[in-house]
């Protein structure tokens, strides 16, 4: 029969429209929220997910994984006076490792030996070229470039930035990757141990 | 291992043509050098004698150095195994002339334009050598090593202007006509128009047919579509002449988007280009990083971590799952039912996504792959949602969407009987990927010439005889269902283990030498031809795109059908301008 296949093919149509009712029925008679709450949204960025599937951006949002990356930021350090402890040291392993070549660093040099001191005086980064690759935070020996998780920066002018709004507290950082965050300061808390105990023996050496 | 078995090969040219074939003796390089004259004899003696029937590769490279010019071809053979790279060299002089082998392989119809186009050299008895990507009235070809491009700063990366002292100039602060910028002698361009367009409309006239005596004198018009025309998926342009609806001659216009990525991969390092081939088919990002990744593993003679091997695995073939998606949902776009199954395409799309960004960061731009393994590890419940994917909720998806779509008369009377291509004319045309294989060839590089661990799985090649536009399009479902199988098996033996054999290090070491990696993509071959002089900065570096390629034979599809059909035609071959203009 002629439209046989049109009708088979409706009825998966006709399913998909009758789920989003039947879900939002059987989520408002357990009593939970489907819209507007984090159950919901990432129920229905899971594989059980039946009808509307749609986040109504801006109001709802995608929960981002840990790993998004998004144009790089400078992390610092708030010790305990309160003063900011840049962890960059100027090295320019990111800068040499850009694809697009859209960060440049301005080292600082001592002003009375005029030889160079681990710490950026300019930090810049051109995020109209960044490319968002997070190579700059996959190299830094340091972890003191990290991808940002903001994506909604659309601006009408060009986006080139400088240390102030390059630079984000480490709270921040552990914020957006609690994960990542914990295995770098355990890997720093055994490096430190490591040389803690290599300077020991070391000093142990000679007075034996 | 493998990376020697994809280059060697038993067939023994020179003692074929003593005296008019030598072998590659540098250092790192493989294959055969022929005479500049005896280039057509001994192509079509690799064709009919050796049975190298599909001609993947032509590109040239310019030693400049050596005052030299090679085009590169590598030869397969459709029933699989180890190719055939032959060489020609020839004295760097403008132009330079290299016999074309068109009559033998028509598939280098457009590899050849471009290697004019970039290179300067001169394909004799190329019958349409126009520019390709660049735009005709252009001055000098941008692949040769002495060319530099606008806002030239430096021969390759890291500039050094950006550390330590900062000192950046942004480009639009350059003057755009003044900086190392070339044109033509009387070029104003304030007052540059299109009007080199004669050899285009002069290519399409060689299929005009003269009226028969007698018959009703009609008149032939030509159509352009595109570039901006929403089905030619971006910004390609076809010149057609018709003959009333029937299309008797047609071009495409490409370049639209060209960025000469191959440039940019010589200025950049080894590792910058990752980033850089997500951008070319930007919808397998993974893919792409798949076949730079092995290129260049294989010229560095290293082994990858076997827990990176599935994860690689397990990211190419969901890459694959959720383009053949995307491509049937296009499909129906192109035919008119817009949106509602492309949609129900998006949709389990976007859990594949998900999985990409959990673990790469990125949806699409993944920038994944590493020399020797991959970036990180996947995650425990990253994993556990692959595997509910996979088991359950994708199998069920393809179902339904094959209850939705391949009963419904509409579209079986657009797509069934519609003819695509014959198996001798997709060999001709090196057309590889799904295309090739609905016309009855079952060439699977997974199977054909394994990389990677595909020679661990059980699956089947997907392959359908009658290469009309309804095999063109089920294909795509049973490669759905192989991809799965495959995923299913690679989550079971997935081992524990190091996610990279190297450590990681942002200047990689890769010794002088040649490679040419190719992988199974979603739309075809993708190749990567390498070249390295043991510096940080590839040499050479050049992708064969599988649209490319593949868009070669449309002319060939399309001549003699309905205007009409000519979109679904071009759907089928399932193009990305990303990657087609690179």
């Amino acid at each position: 029969m002629y439209g046989k296949g049109i009708l088979k093919g409706l009825s998966v149509t006709w399913k998909r429209f009758w789920d989003t009712y039947t879900e939002d029925i059987s989520w408002m008679l357990r009593g939970r929220k489907r819209y507007n709450s984090d159950e919901g949204i990432r129920h229905r960025s899971s594989k059980d997910t039946k009808g509307i599937f749609t986040v109504q951006y801006p109001e709802e949002q995608l929960i981002l994984p840990e790993e998004t990356r998004y144009i790089p930021f400078l992390v610092y350090n708030v010790d305990a006076e309160g003063k900011k402890e840049v962890l960059c040291t100027s090295c320019g392993i990111c800068a040499k490792v850009c694809p697009p070549q859209c960060i440049w660093i301005v080292r600082s040099n001592d002003p009375v030996t005029g030889r160079p001191v681990p710490e950026p005086t300019e930090f810049y980064i051109d995020a109209d070229i960044c490319m968002n690759c997070g190579f700059c935070a996959e190299y830094c020996p340091f972890d003191a470039i990290k991808m940002d998780h903001d994506f909604d920066i659309a601006s009408y002018g060009r986006n080139i930035y400088n240390m102030e709004k390059l630079l984000k507290p480490s709270s921040y950082y552990e914020s957006i990757r609690p994960q990542n965050f914990k295995i770098e300061a355990e890997a720093r808390k055994a490096k430190e141990a490591f040389k803690a105990a290599k300077a020991e023996a070391s000093a142990a050496a000679p007075a034996s | 291992m493998m990376a020697t078995a994809l280059q060697t090969s038993t067939v023994d040219l020179v003692a074929r043509f003593p005296g008019i074939v030598s072998s590659d003796a540098r250092p790192g390089y493989t294959g055969f050098i022929v005479n500049k004259e005896n280039l057509v004899e001994v192509a079509t003696a690799v064709r009919d004698e050796f049975g190298f029937d599909l001609l993947t590769a032509v590109t040239g490279v310019d030693y400049i150095a050596e005052n030299k010019m090679e085009v590169v071809y590598h030869a397969y053979k459709t029933t699989g195994g180890a190719g055939l790279v032959f060489k020609v060299q020839v004295e760097r002089v403008d132009p330079v002339e290299v016999p074309s082998l068109i009559n033998i392989w028509a598939g280098v119809d457009f590899q050849e334009r471009e290697a004019w186009d970039l290179y300067g050299i001169k394909f004799t008895g190329h019958p349409d050598l126009r520019r390709i990507l660049m735009w005709e009235g252009f001055e000098g070809h941008p692949l040769r090593k002495d060319w530099k491009e606008p806002f030239f700063e430096e021969e390759t990366k890291p500039f050094k202007s950006r550390w330590p002292e900062g000192k950046h100039t942004f480009a639009e602060q350059k003057n755009p006509f003044r900086d190392n910028l070339n044109f033509p002698k009387d070029f104003d361009p304030e007052k540059y128009t299109v009007d080199k367009e004669e050899d285009l409309y002069a290519s399409l006239e060689r299929y005009s047919t003269k009226d028969v005596e007698g018959s009703m004198k009609t008149d032939h018009i030509v159509v352009n579509m595109g570039p901006h025309h929403p089905s030619t998926h971006g910004v390609l342009r076809v010149a057609v002449t018709l003959d009333g609806e029937t299309i008797i001659g047609l071009k495409p216009v490409m370049g639209y988007l060209h960025r000469n990525h191959d440039k940019i991969g010589e200025r950049n390092t080894y590792l910058q280009n990752i980033p850089f081939t997500d951008r070319l088919d930007y919808f397998n990002s993974m893919s792409n990083n798949f076949g730079y990744a092995i290129t260049v593993e294989k010229l560095m003679k290293i082994q990858v971590a076997e827990r990176a091997e599935y994860i690689r695995v397990i990211m190419a073939e969901l890459s694959r799952v959720q383009n053949h998606l995307i491509f049937i949902g296009m499909l129906m776009n192109d035919l008119g039912a817009m949106y509602t199954p492309s949609l129900y395409a998006f949709e389990e799309r976007e859990l594949i996504l998900d999985i990409f960004e959990a673990v790469s960061g990125a949806r699409m731009m993944c920038n994944y792959f590493r020399f020797g393994g991959v970036v990180r590890d996947i995650p425990d419940d990253v994993l556990h949602k692959i595997k509910g994917l996979v088991s359950e909720r994708l199998p069920a998806k393809a179902d339904e969407m094959e209850r939705f779509l391949n009963e419904n008369e509409v579209l079986v009377a657009r797509l069934k009987d519609i003819h695509v291509l014959n198996a001798e004319d997709a060999v001709r045309y090196s057309v590889t990927g799904p295309v090739l294989r609905a016309a009855g060839v079952p060439y699977d590089l997974r199977r054909a010439d394994p990389y990677s661990v595909y020679d661990r799985f059980d699956f089947d090649v997907a392959v359908r005889h009658s290469g009309d536009m309804m095999d063109n399009y089920l294909i795509r479902f049973d490669e759905i269902r192989q991809s799965l199988r495959i995923l299913e098996q690679a989550l079971k033996q997935i081992p524990q283990g190091p996610i990279n054999s190297q450590k990681p290090a942002y200047q990689v070491r890769v010794p002088a030498g040649e490679a040419y990696g190719r992988v199974e993509s979603p739309k075809g071959e993708l190749g990567f031809y390498v070249v390295s002089n043991g510096k940080p900065n590839p040499y050479r570096y050049h992708v064969r795109p599988p649209s490319f390629v593949n868009l070669t034979a449309v002319e060939k599809m399309c001549v003699g059908t309905k205007i009409a059909d000519f979109v679904a035609l071009l759907a089928m071959l399932d193009i990305v301008m990303g990657e087609l203009d690179r």
